[in-house]
């Protein structure tokens, strides 16, 4: 049952990267933002399914740094400046929310 | 040419990314996942973002690429320990699997 499972998903993954590699007929940034946005979705996939807060904490900080990557290609391939402040203010952002979810889940308050 | 090198590494960063994500979903245990992702994630992004530079040179968002490579390498760590400590001290469990667990042996010990 759990090679079923394993088997099933590997086929599905390999589906969907060889579907957007050769079916689908748009530019080679599309295709490559594509990609992350499957990395997206493999990523909200543990945070709806995760078992504890702390897996949802940790899907979360994940999902922040892709958005830095996902803004980063959009600046090549839409070639607009400002995705890349847009990329600096989400890092930083990102990091102080997972600093506050790291003491939350401590059991702490913020200001010690 | 400069382009070309360019995709090369944007193409790398996001294989990793992918990978790290397909760490995230498939292995047993939170610390299991935090080792596979975080590294790995950062790293990708890291190789996307040096990409960028490549692409733009030392423009304004060249540079701005160049800055937020310099961060993330900074703050992910720190933030994939704290969250570490954080849910050890929340009490998560280790996979039943896992041979030691030395922060709780110096919890112990103090």
């Amino acid at each position: 049952m759990k090679f079923l499972r394993w088997l099933a998903g590997l086929v599905f993954l390999s589906a969907v990267i060889i579907a957007i590699f050769h079916y689908l007929d748009i530019p080679a940034g599309s295709k490559l933002t594509l990609y992350l946005l499957l990395c997206f979705f493999l990523a909200l996939y543990r945070i709806l399914r995760g078992p504890t807060a702390a897996d949802r904490s940790v899907a979360t900080d994940i999902l922040g740094i892709l958005v830095v990557g996902f803004c980063a290609i959009m600046a090549i391939f839409s070639g607009k400046d400002w995705y890349m402040d847009i990329a600096i203010a989400w890092a930083l952002q990102s990091f102080i929310g997972t600093l506050a979810l790291a003491k939350f889940l401590e059991g702490r308050g913020f200001d010690e | 040419m400069n382009e070309v090198i360019s995709l090369v590494f944007i193409v790398v960063g996001i294989t990793f990314d992918l990978f790290g994500c397909l760490g995230l979903i498939r292995l047993p245990d939170l610390y299991n996942r935090l080792q596979a992702s975080t590294k790995s994630v950062t790293l990708g992004t890291c190789s996307i973002l040096f990409g960028v530079f490549l692409k733009f040179g030392f423009t304004a968002a060249g540079v701005k690429a160049i800055l937020c490579i310099i961060f993330l390498l900074l703050t992910a760590p720190v933030a994939a320990h704290a969250l570490a400590r954080g849910a050890h001290k929340n009490g998560v469990k280790l996979w039943e699997n896992s041979v030691c667990d030395k922060y709780s042996e110096d919890q112990d010990n103090l």
